[in-house]
């Protein structure tokens, strides 16, 4: 069996992490194996985060090689490009229609890349381009900390796992108070109402 | 049994509690840190933040001598500042269990060297396991503590980031319930007096002989058969990788990484026609392997600089004709993410270290700093920094630059963890000498960059108790500081003026400038706010490295430069930015309510 490869993207602050966790822990609970890797740290300060999930009967490397992700799932516009060259030709990227420019921005040396530049750089790579208005749906729900569940929604709508599974997982990793925003969100990702462009 | 994913870290604070351990210690030090944040959440071990990590090891040093199994955690440059401890505790030996769990930061996600500290296992005559996985990392833990017992020494265990920060499959098992060990008094084992401790050298040399025949046949060093035209000796995080990209090989898994096994090693070359070790940062194995005279290559295949991942295996492995093919389509779209905007961490919003690097900039000040959050000053656009070593060096830098040249003009700047860390001797040395340094204590009461923990400053133990609260101002006048002001970071011309004054004393000086955590507290301003038509873009502002600070759309009429904006989301309402502005183009936030 082919493992099953996740390449997650955020800014330190945003929840990656925490996301990851879910996906690494939805596939210990459907029967497989998985490993997570990534940084703390220094590297959470406001910095570009990156984590790899991987689901497999038997995982060794808890690190994606690149052009191996079947599923890159991006929490902010530049950070998606950033790690594009982890994703299969033809695997699925799912990105949060969020802009945070970094600093390095403030100064004319560095371009923030336009909507336009990053989609048809994934163009090229594949047809499955999900671009979600997660900040937007959880702003909608009142509660901005629940974009990363819409994200996991989004997911589940590309895969064959239930959405019991993933919400099983999802519930058990946030205050028993936030479950039902949580599974709002992950619906309101999933039902794909947030498709902003693909 | 229950299966549950943990990391590396989180597995051995599991596995020193199933182990019996009593006393758990560490200085907090990224990837180590969550280590003793999760044992301190089990209630029936005793876990604190020591001031630094020699203190550390030594109290756990002196729990396993009074017959309680310990832990000491620390990152590898921890392990510098304990090596004194680790080198006497090896002559002496242990009584109960002793565990060093030491954590390599190849690739120096957060660190200032990629030092290899295998060395130390064999520098110091002590045995070292180093698991895999997490599920390896908690068995390995029982075994380091027994082996520990077994042999009379303390055992390291050698994580990595990869190892500590990656989460696997975990089976947990029960709390092993274990007697104290009566403590015996026995100045010849410990006490390291010349005479005796020359006597305790035989004693480590012998051990070292009964450890190698252990190696032999230790069930964690194994031989897995294979194809047999590739041979891999590898372990820890490395070993993973090898499996990843050479499925088919033959492997010698090391799970102990000193001492080594000679017999092991040697039937296993002859059994492989070609034999290579695949090791993270120093051709450890290789050279011992090589120093047998058995044909084996390593670094002049993988590089030895830098962390390894799959990718630079492989590529690795391609380059040097050992695989054939393109493996996965790794370059074959690589985008060009080089131009990208980088995103290096940064000073939070609101971070009072952010008004401590302005003024210093303003003042023109060479700036000897040190490790911590604050060390994010030496980045652009502040640039703010001369000189960063390791933990407490500032002082010490600062004082030789100063004698190397009265006149010139420098500071230290020190957090408050580090302060207490290994500030306070550098700063005793100051006094005692009379030297003319100016020492600045960035004190925002908490370890900011590995996630706040408490120390000594803080008033605040790892198990949440209240305590003393050590203040770095009295403490300076204590040890016979004559200058000593405390200035808050956001008052800027106050700040100024002490560090001026501080500069021009011509005896050592402290200047403890208070701020707040933007983790643990907050400003009591709403968010800033430009005000576009008075904003012309000068740029003043960016320069203050501010991340909730921007370019807007809009371009100044006359000089057609991005006008700044504010994203309200991020500010935090420090103010900063409104000090600085020179052409007031910023509208103070409102006074926070208090919601009680």
């Amino acid at each position: 069996m082919n493992p099953t490869n996740f390449v997650l993207a955020g800014v330190g602050g945003q929840g990656t992490i925490l996301a990851s966790d879910v996906v690494a822990q939805t596939g210990l609970h459907i029967g497989l194996d998985a490993k997570k890797s990534e940084v703390h740290g220094m590297a959470q300060r406001g910095g570009a985060v990156i984590s790899h999930v991987r689901w497999a009967e038997n995982v060794a490397s808890p690190l994606c090689e690149k052009g191996t992700a079947d599923y890159l799932i991006a929490q902010e516009m530049l950070e998606s490009l950033r790690w594009m060259d982890f994703l299969r030709p033809g695997g699925t990227v799912i990105i949060s229609h969020q802009h945070w420019p970094p600093t390095s921005t403030v100064f004319a040396t560095a371009t923030y890349p336009s909507d336009e530049e990053i989609l048809s750089a994934y163009r090229k790579l594949t047809d499955k381009v999900l671009l979600v208005d997660a900040v937007g749906i959880a702003d909608r729900l009142n509660n901005r900390r629940v974009a990363n569940s819409v994200l996991i929604g989004a997911l589940s709508s590309v895969m064959d796992v239930s959405p019991e599974d993933w919400l099983s997982v999802l519930t058990s990793r946030v205050p028993v108070r936030h479950q039902d925003i949580n599974r709002e969100a992950f619906f309101a990702g999933r039902d794909g109402q947030w498709l902003l462009k693909s | 049994m229950e299966r549950v994913l943990m990391s590396g870290n989180e597995a051995v604070a599991r596995g020193a509690w199933e182990s019996g351990v009593e006393v758990a210690t560490a200085y907090p030090g990224t990837p180590s840190t969550e280590i003793l944040q999760n044992i301190a959440l089990y209630d029936d071990v005793y876990a604190e933040w020591s001031s630094n990590e020699k203190v550390a090891l030594d109290t756990a040093i002196g729990a396993a001598y009074a017959g309680k199994r310990a832990l000491a955690a620390m990152k590898h440059v921890g392990l510098n500042v304990a090596s004194e401890a680790l080198f006497y505790s090896s002559y002496t030996g242990v009584n109960a269990g002793l565990v060093i769990v030491n954590a390599d930061d190849p690739g120096l996600h957060s660190s200032q060297n990629e030092q290899d500290n295998r060395q130390y296992a064999r520098f110091a005559r002590v045995p070292m396991l180093e698991p895999s996985d997490s599920q390896e990392a908690k068995s390995f833990v029982k075994l380091s503590l027994e082996l520990s017992e077994q042999y009379d020494t303390p055992v390291l265990l050698r994580m990595t980031t990869r190892t500590s920060h990656s989460k696997t499959a975990v089976t947990l098992g029960e709390r092993q319930s274990l007697e104290k060990r009566p403590y015996l008094k026995d100045m010849a084992k410990y006490v390291m007096l010349p005479a005796l401790a020359r006597n305790r050298h035989d004693v480590v040399e012998a051990r070292t002989a009964q450890l190698r025949q252990l190696a032999e046949e230790i069930e964690i060093n194994r031989i897995e058969m294979g194809e047999r035209w590739l041979g891999i000796i590898s372990g820890g995080i490395a070993y993973e990788y090898a499996r990843e990209v050479f499925p088919e090989a033959s492997y010698l898994k090391l799970g102990m990484a000193w001492p080594l096994p000679e017999k092991l090693i040697r039937d296993f070359a002859a059994s492989v026609e070609r034999l290579i070790v695949v090791e993270e940062l120093d051709p450890f194995i290789e050279e011992w392997v090589r120093g047998l005279d058995i044909k084996v290559e390593g670094k002049s295949i993988f590089p030895l600089v830098d962390e390894l991942t799959p990718d630079r295996v492989r590529n690795a492995a391609l380059r040097s004709g050992l695989l054939v093919g393109n493996g996965p389509p790794t370059d074959r779209h690589q985008p060009d993410t080089d131009s990208l905007p980088l995103r290096p961490p940064v000073l939070c919003a609101g971070c009072g270290h952010r008004d401590v690097y302005w003024t210093l900039n303003k003042l023109k000040l060479t700036v000897n700093s040190d490790i911590g959050c604050y060390a994010l000053g030496a980045l652009p656009p502040l640039n703010a920094t001369d000189t960063i070593g390791a933990m407490g060096a500032s002082i010490g830098v600062a004082m030789g630059m100063r004698l190397a040249d009265l006149e010139y003009k420098n500071v230290a700047t020190i957090g408050d963890s580090t302060f207490f860390h290994s500030g306070l001797p550098a700063l005793a040395s100051a006094v005692y000498n009379r030297t003319p340094v100016t020492v600045i204590v960035l004190d925002n009461r908490t370890t900011g960059m590995t996630g706040h923990q408490g120390h000594p400053g803080s008033g605040q133990t790892l198990s949440g108790r209240r305590t003393e609260l050590i203040s770095a101002a009295e403490v300076s006048r204590a040890m016979g500081v004559r200058y000593v002001t405390e200035v808050d970071a956001r008052d800027l011309k106050g700040m100024e003026k002490a560090i001026r004054e501080a500069t021009d004393a011509g005896e050592p000086a402290v200047v403890v400038v208070r701020s707040v955590c933007m983790f643990e507290s907050q400003h009591n301003r709403e968010p800033y706010a430009v005000i576009a038509e008075d904003c012309n873009g000068c740029t003043l502002c960016f320069r203050i490295g501010c991340p909730a600070i921007t370019k807007s759309e809009e371009l100044d009429e006359k000089t057609q430069r991005p006008k700044a904006r504010i994203d309200p989301a991020m500010c935090v309402g420090c103010g900063l930015c409104f000090d600085v502005c020179a052409r007031q183009a910023i509208e103070e936030g409102a006074e926070k309510v208090l919601v009680t």
